[in-house]
């Protein structure tokens, strides 16, 4: 069975080739095969967990070859997989969420005309980002990292029938592509300084190689990291990627892939150990990006929107956690973990309202839904109260932890980065208080065309398990220390010792508790009432945190526009200058043909005169060859 | 007699038979080129599975005299790169014949004379790879315009006549210069070892580094006219626009790839020390090409021309690897080479099924193919994906092998090429997005979608891009062979990694 890992992906992937071969003879049971392929990966997973545990730490990663890939001279890469502790932990995330959302799918999707080519893509992600977590070397690692992206594509743009969705699947692909300039020279960085792609020859040649080779590996590998985990500066896409439908926001643009770039980082623990610099990078950007999200957050009316902008905050509080070195690594997998259970829940908690509301996504126009569907409202306010941080919930065991170490690390960065966590946590009270408010609290808001009801079982179900996981996963993590113990092979965290606290862990708790309350109290009593449509006269802030900071604004005009205008005044050059110039050199040689012709005039000296010029050359240019 | 003289002389026999059918008689005429051209990809498939791995000289070799007096042979033979090439071409023209039915039909000429110059074509692209005497080369490369210009004059659309000419034009320059090159080549071997054109004993010569510079440009601007490098590219997007879509394939999917094997056969083999001097400025062409390709693919209105300015950039691509002179960067780029071929089919083959039926070549004119006709949208969509390279597909794995394999030497280049991949997603999805996305666009509604002559001239050509993505080792191994062999020649090795193992 051990050598069996490949069938992890192999399944997924072949169920979706045959959904899309099939094509419309498969409407009738496509939907059921991808789920129950899903379904028994998840099965396939457990089964591999378990056995895992009950082996010895030291065999409890298994590798599988599976062939060469690629040979040419001292560039060899096998198509390997590796699954140890590090790669269960997504492999268990990504089957068990990703087969709630396939049952949830079944009936979110039930009227779209194209159910069954959406589950191809579904079992196209599913496959492409176990490969991902399961590859054992980078260049593995790309192929499954570039396959996610594809399938992301296709799904935002699953109805690109509408422009605005088709450009926002683009937008998505382009910003990952900038990415994963960073993913390519990483490898060619590793191969060039370690001789081999794979994580242990990297991890093996890491102790020789120099720092500023380390630096530059672990920067590409950052930049990889934004692209896929819509960081700073390299975030824009993940707003409009809210195109796709619900149940993918929840899977891959909340839960999954988007958290990627979080375990391409601690994947690549021995690289970022070895170069501190690498690290504060890695700090700034998780940083930078957990209070831009958080920020956006709080003026988004489109309630996916609200809950992207969110991701976006919370994969930026992995990020920073990734960053503070080998007691991090856990801490960001444990948040990875539980934001997986509580942020899936809030999406499918966002499709079943957009379900019984016409597909409506503006908060204002909700209100007092809690009524209607209550099923919904304590799923989500489950999520909810995880996402906050309240104790005993998920988010309070993942989050706290971050916060902690933020602050432990010592002198002006543990004020700064510390801070920024706490802060963060602050608007993200507040924001996520708003859209429960908004959406499930007050009076309702909606036009009378709306019949607001609680979604069918198939449905609700997903959520419900996912809510038991915000309430109970932040606790089994942390009981007896087990994920950081599990993980620990991994991560090599040998030198656990307490640098002297700065502020004990109570203190810190207390302290994030109470800047949560504050946030939520403003909340609750700025949202007392709620217009219809979005107020004009607000604050610079607002204005701003409703353009996204301006990111789309800044990306146009100064990557965007420059570059239409260059290829512009390009096509302009190629034409007329290039082309002009072959056009020109013929137009002359037209010329001096005529020129030429009066040459044969027909009188003997002028033809002599011509042979002896003509063999004066032919000498010289023998001359010149054979000098 | 070698396999290559049997693959050379079955065309002429086919074309042979062909000028023999009565004028009506159309279907027979194409009948008998498929069943030619398919006779020849067995056979490729054939020398490819006997090629001998192990064997680094010529294989398959045969030499015959020719022109005493001057020591010109017929002589040819294959090694690694030359054996991979010629099995993508000999797939390509049948795939080409089926996917291009009706190709031939409204043209300036008859129907058969379409089957007469593909076929004599295809001989001479078999010749041209396999040729191992530098005059039947260079007779070669030359006699192959004459094909292609009434090809693409007899057949094309638009201004296709102009466009031949500016193709045979700028052709002929790159040729005239070769064949002073030669010229000079055979004075050398005449001092040296007695007058010889065959390229074993012409790569032993000593030649003065002053002498090498002038010949190797002779023969390297022709080859950078082929495989169009930038400034030398402008012909390429207006032959494509003017041809029609099975010439325009075998044109960027095959013949350019003369000039990119030429280098490495010829300028790299022959002038190994003008190679070494020239080639800061040659991986400098080569790193613009693929931006400058990108950029101006970004900025096309007609699809043909977008997919050759595509190709500029791919070129690029190759040329980089080939002037790399890692193992990586060889056999990146004559496994680039192969993959450029299928890839470039796809593309052009698509982008015909669908201009022929919107009866425009303009992208605007396009607009929600993937409801209108979704196996044909699928089949762009992923002859796009192998465009931009996407991993998976086999142009993933000769990029990759091409930057990596110029990373070591060259990291600006390598960085600056790998820039494009970002270029690759926009020229690639723009597109994408104009012709397959948003509503169905008005002239789009009726459009049929691909019959099953269509689907199976394409399913090969998609099947290989897969399955060469998961398992690239049958064409790796074989391009290894001529990697290592030149390199021993150069006497240049891989750089070595600094930490680690």
């Amino acid at each position: 069975m051990q050598n069996q890992i490949f069938l992890l992906i192999a399944l997924p992937l072949v169920s979706s080739a045959i959904l899309l071969l099939a094509g419309r003879r498969a409407d009738k049971w496509g939907h059921l095969l991808a789920t129950a392929v899903s379904l028994s990966t998840f099965v396939f997973g457990t089964l591999q967990f378990f056995a895992m545990q009950s082996r010895p730490t030291e065999e409890r990663a298994l590798t599988q070859k599976l062939f060469d890939w690629i040979n040419v001279g001292s560039f060899n890469v096998s198509a390997a997989l590796l699954l140890d502790q590090l790669s269960i932990c997504f492999v268990l995330l990504i089957t068990g969420v990703g087969s709630l959302i396939h049952i949830y799918s079944i009936s979110y999707m039930e009227h779209d005309h194209d159910r069954r080519r959406f589950f191809a893509y579904l079992n196209l992600f599913i496959a492409a980002m176990l490969l991902l977590v399961l590859g054992n070397s980078y260049l593995n690692l790309y192929v499954g990292w570039e396959g996610v992206g594809l399938a992301s594509y296709l799904l935002i743009g699953f109805w690109n029938q509408r422009p605005a969705y088709a450009t926002a699947a683009k937008k998505a692909f382009v910003a990952n592509r900038v990415g994963d300039v960073g993913l390519s020279l990483a490898i060619m960085i590793a191969f060039t300084q370690f001789g081999g792609v794979s994580f242990e020859e990297v991890k093996a040649g890491v102790p020789d190689a120099s720092s500023i080779a380390l630096f530059a590996l672990g920067a590409m590998l950052l930049l990889a990291a934004t692209g896929k985990s819509a960081q700073f500066p390299l975030q824009s896409w993940l707003g409009d990627a809210m195109a796709g439908p619900t149940p993918v926001s929840a899977l891959i643009h909340a839960a999954t892939m988007v958290t990627a770039g979080v375990y391409l980082i601690v994947r690549s623990n021995f690289v970022f150990d070895a170069s501190s610099s690498a690290r504060l990078l890695v700090v700034i950007i998780g940083a930078i990006t957990l209070l831009f999200g958080a920020l956006i957050g709080t003026a988004k009316d489109d309630i996916k929107k609200a809950l992207a902008a969110s991701t976006m905050s919370q994969i930026g509080y992995m990020i920073l956690a990734a960053g503070l070195g080998p007691i991090g690594y856990a801490f960001a997998i444990m948040h990875l973990l539980t934001h997986g259970f509580f942020k899936a829940g809030m999406f499918l908690g966002a499709g079943s309202v957009m379900h019984g509301m016409n597909d409506e996504v503006n908060m204002r126009k909700f209100g007092g839904l809690a009524k209607f569907m209550p099923i919904t409202t304590i799923t989500f306010g489950l999520g909810y109260l995880a996402i906050l941080g309240v104790p005993p919930f998920a988010g309070f065991y993942s989050k706290d932890k971050i916060i902690e170490t933020a602050f432990n690390i010592g002198g002006s960065k543990g004020w700064i980065f510390g801070g920024a966590a706490l802060l963060g946590a602050a608007i993200t009270a507040f924001y996520m208080t708003r859209v429960v408010v908004l959406t499930f609290a007050g009076t309702k808001r909606w036009s009378a065309d709306s019949h607001p009801h609680e979604s069918p079982i198939l449905m609700w179900l997903p959520m419900a398990i996912l809510a038991i996981g915000s309430v109970a996963s932040g606790y089994l993590f942390t009981k007896g220390n087990s994920l950081v113990n599990w993980l620990q092979p991994v991560v090599n965290e040998h030198h656990h010792e307490h640098e002297g606290e700065l502020l004990s862990p109570m203190f810190i708790s207390g302290l994030a508790l109470s800047v949560v309350a504050l946030g939520v109290a403003f909340a609750i009593t700025k949202y007392r009432t709620v217009p219809v449509s979005a107020p004009e006269n607000v604050s610079a802030f607002t204005r701003a945190a409703r353009k996204d900071l301006y990111q789309d604004s800044f990306n146009e005009a100064v990557f965007m526009r420059p570059g239409q205008a260059l290829t512009k005044s390009l096509v302009k050059t190629d034409e007329n200058v290039i082309d002009g110039a072959v056009r020109g050199i013929a137009w002359s040689t037209l010329t001096i043909a005529n020129g030429l012709k009066k040459l044969q005039n027909g009188y003997v000296r002028t033809y002599a005169l011509n042979m002896i010029i003509g063999v004066v050359a032919l000498v010289a240019v023998i001359w010149v060859v054979t000098l | 007699m070698s396999i290559l003289t049997t693959m050379q002389l079955l065309p002429l026999i086919g074309s042979l038979l062909i000028a023999f059918v009565p004028k009506e008689r159309n279907n027979l005429v194409k009948q008998l080129a498929l069943g030619t051209s398919l006779l020849i990809s067995a056979l490729a498939v054939l020398m490819f599975i006997q090629f001998d791995k192990s064997n680094s000289g010529f294989q398959f070799v045969e030499s015959r005299p020719w022109v005493a007096a001057f020591n010109i042979n017929y002589a040819v033979g294959v090694d690694g790169m030359a054996t991979v090439l010629i099995l993508m071409s000999a797939i390509l023209v049948p795939v080409v014949f089926l996917a291009g039915w009706q190709e031939s039909e409204n043209g300036r000429f008859s129907v058969k004379t379409f089957y007469i110059l593909m076929l004599v074509l295809e001989t001479m692209m078999v010749a041209v790879f396999s040729a191992t005497d530098v005059v039947f080369f260079y007779i070669v490369f030359e006699a192959m315009l004459i094909p292609v210009y009434f090809l693409i004059a007899g057949y094309g659309r638009g201004d296709r006549a102009a466009a031949a000419m500016k193709f045979l034009l700028y052709s002929l320059f790159g040729g005239l210069l070769m064949l002073a090159a030669l010229i000079g080549l055979y004075f050398q071997s005449i001092i040296q070892i007695g007058g010889s054109f065959d390229v074993n004993k012409l790569s032993e010569l000593q030649i003065s580094s002053g002498t090498q510079n002038w010949l190797f440009l002779g023969f390297f601007i022709a080859f950078a006219i082929k495989a169009p490098l930038w400034p030398l590219h402008t012909w390429l997007p207006t032959a494509a626009r003017s041809s029609s879509a099975g010439v325009a394939t075998l044109l960027l999917g095959v013949l350019d790839k003369v000039g990119t094997y030429g280098m490495i056969r010829f300028c790299m083999t022959l002038f190994p020390d003008a190679t070494r001097t020239f080639t800061p400025l040659i991986i400098t062409l080569a790193v613009i090409s693929i931006l400058y390709g990108a950029f101006l693919a970004i900025g096309q209105r007609d699809i043909n021309s977008l997919i050759s300015f595509t190709s500029i950039s791919h070129f690029g691509f190759i040329t980089l690897g080939i002037f790399a002179m890692t193992s990586q960067g060889l056999s990146g780029a004559t496994f680039y080479m192969v993959n450029h071929g299928f890839s470039t089919a796809a593309l052009f083959l698509v982008a015909g099924w669908m201009i022929a039926r919107r009866k425009s070549t303009q992208i605007s004119d396009f607009g929600g193919l993937q409801r209108v006709t979704p196996v044909m949208a699928w089949m762009f969509f992923l002859a796009g994906m192998s465009a931009l390279a996407l991993p998976g597909l086999s142009s993933f794995v000769s990029e990759f092998l091409v930057l990596v394999g110029a990373f070591g030497k060259y990291p600006i280049a390598a960085i600056l090429g790998t820039t494009g991949i970002v270029l690759a997603a926009l020229y690639v999805l723009i597109v994408i997005q104009k012709t397959l996305h948003s509503e169905v666009k008005p002239g789009n509604e009726g459009l049929s979608d691909l019959s099953v002559r269509e689907k199976v001239a394409i399913a090969p050509v998609i099947a290989l891009l897969v399955f060469l993505g998961f398992y690239p080792k049958p064409i790796l191994s074989v391009a290894n062979t001529t990697s290592s062999t030149v390199m021993t020649h150069m006497q240049v090795s891989d750089p070595v990694a600094k930490a680690g193992k």
